[in-house]
């Protein structure tokens, strides 16, 4: 298995599992991008709603193909079918939500399960209608590239391409909109027209999908990546990015594990990569991750232990809290019998100037903005401009009582 | 309509009534408090938990699957809550990648493990096996009081039918602060409503009864009954208690016509096969939602002319 799956990861396991590869990759590029402004614009599970809504049109699709006599599983035309009905069910989301009095998840939930349902018994009509001919429909539900023919490779693969050129050109108005759709509209773009582009893409990504992720799993290839690349970074352009590359990577990765596990649908595979690197991006992200919120707080909570030990060094009062201890005497500020150090007397009395200095300010008409920022902990130097800490030490009077 | 109705049809229209009501009723005070989507999350997480109880216990005795299911419902509510918390994302996003990386383990789990021995796989976890809950012992309406017959009737009938009792019974009793607090929480906090404890506890009644109709019907009319009715119902009227009772019809008709139409309609059509009972029930649900959008009487927001 695992020589299958370092093969497939180096296309070298075959012709079709590299074409499968490279179509996933750039599916889950055009995925993550296209669901970073889905994301962004609060509205990720719209996604669903469409995603759902395309299974009534493969059954469609399949049966006007068969009744043409042509082949039902031609992937092109299953392809334009089900993008005809998840236009409508996003169009009902779309009507629903306005026209009456109920909220948007009650219609995106409403219509993904009628249009669903829908699907299913036009899936069992085609079932009775030719038996053993509907074979492929099953995997358009959870994804399977297994035997996939070339020109639906192709046509995957010059879809995600498209998809990604598109993301691109539109990359500006689809921020602005995402972002702070009143000003957007203030500046001229027509915010309607650019949801409209933002939906008219997830809807491309979720057709082009059908073949290799499926229409129950697509939506998490349109949030988790987005939602991942959100905890690295701050700034829309590399969330983007970053979606972008999580979700190629995934892609990527997935196809190729699922190279060595033919039997199993390829969806749920590269859904679970790309769910493995949201944890990891939920716990290991430098701003926003756990692992950097817990070191954030323990540092803190270390500035807080030594500020108030140093308070009661100046004052000369016995320190009892354990962490106290341990941290003034991990700074060299007391020695371990508890007594202060040189350095420790030294800091304590700063301390204490700092903490007088802070109640002359609170007395004063200036450095407003510097006293709503005031958490006690910050050196007082680099709150204040050296011109008023000079007013505020003339006020303080002479520093007789500090130095103990 | 004599014993073969008996025999093939009145266990699975009642299993749908009932799974239907069991799923409308929390759905009328989910889709008031804008949680619709928590019905979708819920029926997509319940097959990761029924997978994992199949594999430590080894069976598919309802009991294990209902603890399984109740726990991986329980394990995406705090994922949600804390993904959302952590990363500040909104809601629907976190909720959406829960349960959807959640079902993928599930399909994964399924696929790689033998249950080729017992009735689970993703197809009947979506569509259920409402056709195939047929009540053999029967041989007519007599059928109804001969105590041997009835100890012969799918087990998913009593089961079904007791926890829309508990459902129906859990809204009688809480209904004054399910209603106040999901009408105004900031109130009903004012009254010393537990809003918190009510509305966890609406959340687990909703996934007790998505857990209980999966099981007979599937998940597709599970989603679709928490959303459907409760939504046409909302269009009728202004009165909760109302619009829990046209709910409750609505939900009704829609699993009696949707399976006398998959069963029947292909016949009427000319066709030789019934369709999915699970899909048809839905469609018509989806039917009744859409006339309620075009004609029902209070479909507009307070302070919109209803008159075009």
């Amino acid at each position: 298995m695992w020589t299958t799956f370092l093969d497939a990861l180096l296309l070298q396991a075959g012709y079709n599992a590299a074409l499968v590869a490279v179509g996933a990759a750039l599916l889950g590029v055009a995925a993550g991008t296209t669901g970073t402004f889905l994301v962004l614009r609060k509205r990720a599970l719209v996604s669903d709603a469409i995603a759902h809504a395309t299974l009534p049109g493969i059954g469609l699709a399949f049966i006007c193909m068969i009744a043409l006599g042509g082949d039902g599983r031609n992937l092109a035309g299953l392809m334009l079918g089900s993008a005809l009905t998840a236009a409508a069910g996003l169009l009902l989301v779309a009507w629903i939500s306005r026209a009456t009095r109920l909220s948007e998840d009650a219609a995106i939930g409403a219509v993904l399960s009628v249009f669903f349902g829908f699907g299913i018994v036009l899936l069992t009509l085609i079932q009775t209608m030719s038996s053993g001919r509907q074979a492929g429909l099953d995997g358009l539900l959870l994804g399977s590239t297994a035997g996939m023919l070339f020109q639906d490779g192709i046509i995957i693969a010059v879809g995600g391409a498209l998809a990604v050129a598109a993301v691109f050109a539109l990359r500006r108005p689809m921020t602005l909109v995402a972002f702070d759709a009143e000003f957007a509209k203030a500046s001229g773009w027509n915010v309607g027209y650019i949801d409209l582009a933002i939906m008219g893409l997830v809807l491309g990504v979720t057709v082009i999908g059908l073949k290799i992720v499926g229409l129950i799993l697509i939506v998490a290839m349109l949030i988790i990546p987005a939602v991942s690349a959100r905890f690295w970074t701050e700034r829309t352009e590399h969330v983007v990015l970053g979606a972008g590359l999580i979700g190629g990577l995934s892609g990527y990765v997935g196809a190729a594990l699922s190279a060595s596990a033919p039997a199993v649908p390829t969806g749920p595979i590269i859904v679970l990569v790309c769910a493995f690197l949201f944890v990891l991006s939920l716990l290991f992200a430098p701003i926003r991750g756990v692992l950097a919120s817990l070191l954030r707080h323990r540092r803190f909570q270390v500035r807080v232990h030594r500020r108030q030990g140093l308070l009661a060094l100046a004052h000369s009062e016995a320190i009892h809290d354990r962490m106290t201890l341990a941290v003034l005497r991990r700074d060299g500020l007391i020695r371990a019998d508890g007594v202060a150090t040189d350095i420790g007397r030294a800091q304590a009395a700063k301390a204490l100037l700092d903490e007088r200095r802070w109640e002359i300010v609170r007395q004063l008409q200036f450095a407003e903005g510097a006293k709503a920022n005031f958490d006690g902990l910050t050196p007082i130097e680099g709150v204040l401009t050296k011109d008023e800490l000079a007013e505020v030490d003339r006020r303080l009077g002479p520093l007789s009582i500090v130095g103990g | 309509m004599g014993s073969e109705f008996v025999m093939l049809s009145l266990t699975p229209i009642l299993i749908g009534i009932l799974a239907s009501i069991a799923c409308a009723l929390p759905g009328n005070f989910l889709v008031l408090r804008r949680q619709a989507l928590i019905g979708d999350a819920i029926s997509h997480v319940v097959l990761p938990g029924i997978v994992v109880a199949f594999l430590l216990t080894g069976t598919v005795a309802s009991l294990p699957m209902m603890i399984g299911a109740a726990g991986a419902a329980t394990i995406a509510v705090i994922l949600i809550e804390t993904i959302k918390r952590l990363g500040r994302i909104e809601p629907g996003a976190a909720m959406g990648v829960v349960f959807t990386s959640m079902f993928a383990g599930g399909v994964l789990l399924l696929e790689q493990s033998d249950t080729s021995s017992v009735h689970l796989d993703v197809e009947h976890a979506l569509m259920g096996n409402l056709e195939s809950l047929v009540w053999f012992a029967a041989d007519g309406w007599s059928s109804l009081l001969d105590p041997v017959a009835l100890a012969a009737l799918p087990p998913e009938l009593p089961r079904i039918a007791a926890v829309c009792a508990l459902v129906a019974g859990l809204t009688y009793l809480f209904w004054r602060p399910l209603k106040i607090s999901t009408f105004d929480e900031g109130f009903a906090q004012s009254m010393g409503i537990p809003t918190t404890a009510i509305s966890i506890g609406l959340v687990i009644a909703a996934a007790v009864a998505a857990v209980a109709a999966f099981d007979a019907v599937g998940s597709i009319i599970v989603i679709a009954m928490f959303i459907c009715p409760p939504a046409a119902a909302r269009l009728m009227t202004n009165r909760l208690e109302v619009q829990v009772g046209w709910s409750t019809v609505f939900a009704v008709v829609s699993a009696v016509l949707g399976y006398v139409f998959a069963g029947y309609g292909p016949l009427w059509l000319g066709g030789q096969h019934a369709v999915s009972a699970a899909g048809m029930i839905a469609t018509v649900s989806g039917v009744i939602l859409g006339l309620a959008c075009l004609f029902g009487p209070q479909r507009k927001r307070v302070g919109e002319a209803a008159t075009d």
